[in-house]
């Protein structure tokens, strides 16, 4: 496996963590106020329709659009991604914006669907809320993802790899949220939003000029550089923006 | 049936406009001035390998400095 291969499955499974991790949030609160049953069919029915997506879109653009045009294209929408989520990163790590807090999200979609009925376990049967809002959940979180495993999978011609390391990170996440189930504020969401963030924005970058005609030095190695490069670029955009802060507190 | 469809493409509109403008209209506008720069500096190799990136970077600053807290 080379060094791109390696970058693409550790960017398309960080960032399918993070969004299952979202997704199974939503999940939890759905079982254990609408019943298991529901809430994992509905989870489930949204991997499904997913994967047809992955395969009805990604196959033919792989073969149908010229690879040069794929990678622009592609590397723009990954960087469009990518600068959102470092935007995002420096600004909750220097405190211009509140970190993610699964805690809060679990609870006010319990409080919601609970509006709705009755509480947990008085739900043994199919339950439509419950399969409803576990499948837009799944569904909506997994919607980035897709273009993530599109993205990178289409422009390197590895739509096989990239699918495999999105489904083990689901079935990962997805495990190891069975058993910590409400203890999803302990995983480093935003910290791992973060180095996924940096790995998508020098995706872009690199696809973007390799399908432009610039050729970059060193070849695949040069997305290590960029990662670098924009790991730096972070690093100091979140001392900055701390400084920024202090300084508003100051006056 | 056309209420249907009208109502699958708005929100396919919303999801696009959504994902790529949403409220960071100037990573959008940055993602365009990067394509353009690598596109223009595709035959002079060492400016582009330089310019590329520092344009993401430079508008990466200006949109996370318009959503500091005042």
């Amino acid at each position: 496996m080379n060094t791109s291969n390696i970058v693409l499955v550790l960017a398309v499974f960080g960032a399918s963590a993070v969004e299952m991790v979202e997704a199974l949030t939503i999940v939890v609160a759905a079982g254990t106020t609408r019943g298991w049953r529901s809430a994992f069919e509905g989870s489930a029915v949204a991997v499904a329709v997913l994967a047809i997506i992955v395969g009805a879109v990604g196959v033919p653009l792989i073969h149908l659009v010229p690879i040069d045009v794929l990678r622009v294209i592609i590397g723009a929408l990954l960087l469009v991604l990518g600068l959102g989520w470092m935007r995002k990163a420096i600004l909750r790590s220097s405190g211009h914006k509140a970190m993610h807090d699964e805690d809060a999200i679990f609870a006010s979609t319990v409080a919601e669907l609970q509006e709705e009925g009755s509480g947990a376990g008085t739900h043994p049967r199919r339950d439509a809320l419950g399969f409803a809002i576990a499948f837009k959940g799944v569904f909506l979180e997994g919607m980035e993802v897709v273009l993530i495993v599109l993205s990178l999978g289409s422009s390197s011609h590895r739509l096989g790899l990239a699918s495999v390391a999105a489904g083990a990170a689901v079935l990962i996440v997805g495990g190891v949220g069975v058993v910590v189930a409400r203890q999803l504020s302990e995983v480093p969401e935003n910290a791992m939003k973060m180095s996924v963030g940096i790995m998508l924005t020098s995706f872009g970058v690199f696809w973007l000029g390799e399908g432009s005609g610039v050729h970059w030095p060193g070849s695949d190695l040069a997305i290590l550089v960029l990662i670098a490069f924009f790991a730096a670029v972070t690093t100091v955009g979140i001392a900055g923006m701390r400084g920024v802060l202090k300084e508003r507190v100051e006056a | 049936m056309i209420t249907a469809i009208g109502k699958y493409a708005t929100a396919f509109g919303r999801f696009w406009w959504d994902f790529l403008i949403g409220d960071t209209p100037e990573l959008f506008v940055g993602v365009l001035v990067t394509v353009g720069a690598a596109l223009a500096l595709r035959h002079e190799r060492a400016a582009a390998v330089v310019t590329v990136p520092l344009v993401t970077v430079v508008f990466l600053a200006v949109s996370t400095y318009r959503a500091r807290k005042r």
